[in-house]
């Protein structure tokens, strides 16, 4: 199939980008959509034009490197799948597709495509651990943890941090991802000597870092990769409050 | 800053204070149209008027009522600072954004709609509170019979700033009680007379409409609460209740009051 891209490019952070097109010629079905691009880069690279750069790293959608909004949504038009994982076959010849970098005052443009993600880090860091103590390891399975909460730490803890949800956003709120980190840990034994320190200490750093509040569209929920449900802002909001009302410090 | 402080200045925080005001506003929605129920009575006014009197000068009312401007105050102030922060987490925007494909456009409206409702709150108070605090307004003068309370002769009272906004004195001899009050009826009664007045309420009652249907599960979910059990009921309560039995009860009001009275 043919197809007509218009790439958002962008030197660097502090450049004014602009969109150009470029064509993809006889492209296959079944490559995913980065490999659609890496071989447009060749040709640019073949005709002396500088390529454009994206994120990537492991193409199996496990990572949460890739990003790229694909006509108007995160990871492109399929649910639950991030961009590596997305294929050609969701395309049809003749189609004109538009592709921007995550947009977002806490995702600064690093280049073309490429958006810098380290505020999700810092929230990480502000609060999403654990103490362990060292030693021999404890039994396994020593702590009793019902069914259904590690069910959903499991779930929550399937966040890639690929940020999708604050691109999604129309507030460019981060409530999913930092909603997920606090849920798993929240709802574990081992994640609560930390519990009312770590949603405050998180939520902190993620309106210090400057993305929006959420207004409930859900449209995070409904464009993450990994499917986390719109509950864990529930439980942030509630985690939150408890915090606010009963932390020590 | 005080932790009291943080946790309000915060985005959760200011969120919450929305969750809460709304729905306080929510519940005064639900005594408001109950009282506005008298409207429908065919007593010329009488059960009205004692209404607007009872809400206006009982002070516990009163208190709530102070309470209520407050709410309204603090709930779009809240929504303002909110959305100005919002707007800045995006200095640059998409080109193109599928917005329908991933949420509800009441969702996404709901500062467009806060706004018609806040307008219309503002001429609605001016039209009905303003007036009934201020303005020279005449009086109604009930003669209810005793045997019959459905027997009601009513007559027109001129302002006279020394007379009580209500009052009620039964005479025996005469078989007759007296009521007269401030005739805010009659306010209510000629404001409907004109069709786009009434438009401009039925499409106010829309806004509200489509801000509940978002806006009373949305509060519930901003603070904290996703219980299984409860939140099919919440969601049920916000649809029906405050998203279609409210409204329309409400704009049915200016409606009847334009074909019928
Ligand atoms: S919550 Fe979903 S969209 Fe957001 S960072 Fe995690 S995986 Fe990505
Ligand atoms: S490249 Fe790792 S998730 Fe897409």
């Amino acid at each position: 199939m043919n197809l007509t891209l218009k790439v958002w490019r962008q030197p660097d952070t502090n450049s004014e980008g602009n969109f150009e097109t470029y064509k993809a010629n006889d492209v296959s079905e079944d490559m995913s959509f980065l490999e659609m691009l890496d071989t447009v880069n060749e040709n640019l690279i073949e005709d002396g034009v500088e390529p454009v750069a994206f994120d990537h790293d492991c193409r199996e959608g496990i990572c949460g490197m890739c990003s790229l909004f694909i006509n108007g949504r995160p990871h492109g038009p399929l649910h639950g799948v991030t961009t590596c994982q997305l294929h050609m076959r969701s395309f049809k010849d003749g189609d004109e597709i538009v592709i921007e970098p995550w947009r977002a005052n806490a995702f600064p443009v690093i280049k073309d495509l490429v958006v810098d993600r380290t505020s999700f880090e810092r929230i990480q860091q502000a609060g999403a651990y654990i103490s362990v103590n060292t030693g021999a390891a404890g039994d396994a399975n020593q702590i009793p943890v019902p069914k259904n909460d590690a069910d959903e730490s499991f779930a929550a803890a399937t966040c890639i941090g690929c940020g999708a949800c604050v691109a999604a956003c129309k507030n460019s709120s981060a409530m999913l991802f930092v909603g997920a980190k606090v849920s798993q840990f929240a709802l574990l034994p081992q994640g609560q000597p930390e519990r009312e320190k770590r949603v405050l200490a998180m939520v902190n750093q993620m309106d210090e870092e400057g993305f929006g509040a959420c207004t409930n569209t859900g449209a995070c929920s409904a464009e993450c990769p990994k499917e986390i449900p719109l509950s864990v802002i529930t439980r942030l909001n509630r985690e939150y409050l408890r915090a606010s009302l009963t932390s020590k410090d | 800053m005080s932790n009291f402080a943080k946790t309000f200045s915060s985005s959760l925080g200011k969120k919450l204070v929305m969750a809460l005001t709304g729905i306080f506003l929510c519940t005064f929605l639900i005594v408001h149209l109950i009282g506005n129920l008298q409207l429908f009575k065919d007593d010329a006014g009488q059960a009205f008027n004692a209404y607007a009197y009872f809400m206006t000068h009982f002070t516990p009312i009163k208190v709530v009522s102070y309470l209520l401007y407050a709410s309204i105050i603090i709930h779009a102030l809240y929504a303002l600072m909110i959305t100005s922060a919002n707007k800045k987490a995006r200095p640059v925007a998409y080109a193109m954004q599928a917005s329908n494909q991933n949420s509800a456009w009441t969702s996404r409206n709901m500062g467009i709609l806060g706004t018609i409702l806040f307008i219309f709150i503002v001429v609605h108070m001016g039209d009905f509170w303003w007036k009934y605090h201020n303005a020279e307004l005449p009086y109604a003068r009930y003669e209810i019979s005793l045997d019959n309370p459905n027997d009601i002769q009513v007559s027109e009272v001129p302002y006279d700033a020394n007379r009580l906004v209500h009052s009620e004195i039964v005479d025996p001899q005469a078989g007759k009680k007296i009521i007269i009050s401030k005739d805010l009826y009659k306010v209510v009664q000629n404001a409907f007379q004109t069709w786009w007045y009434v438009l401009l309420y039925v499409i106010a009652m829309f806004a509200l409409a489509f801000h509940l249907v978002h806006g009373f599960k949305s509060a519930f979910q901003t603070i904290g609460w996703n219980n299984n059990r409860y939140i099919p009921l919440v969601r049920f309560i916000g649809v029906w209740v405050f998203g279609l039995l409210i409204p329309i009860a409400f704009a049915a009001m200016p409606v009847y009051f334009f074909l019928f009275k």
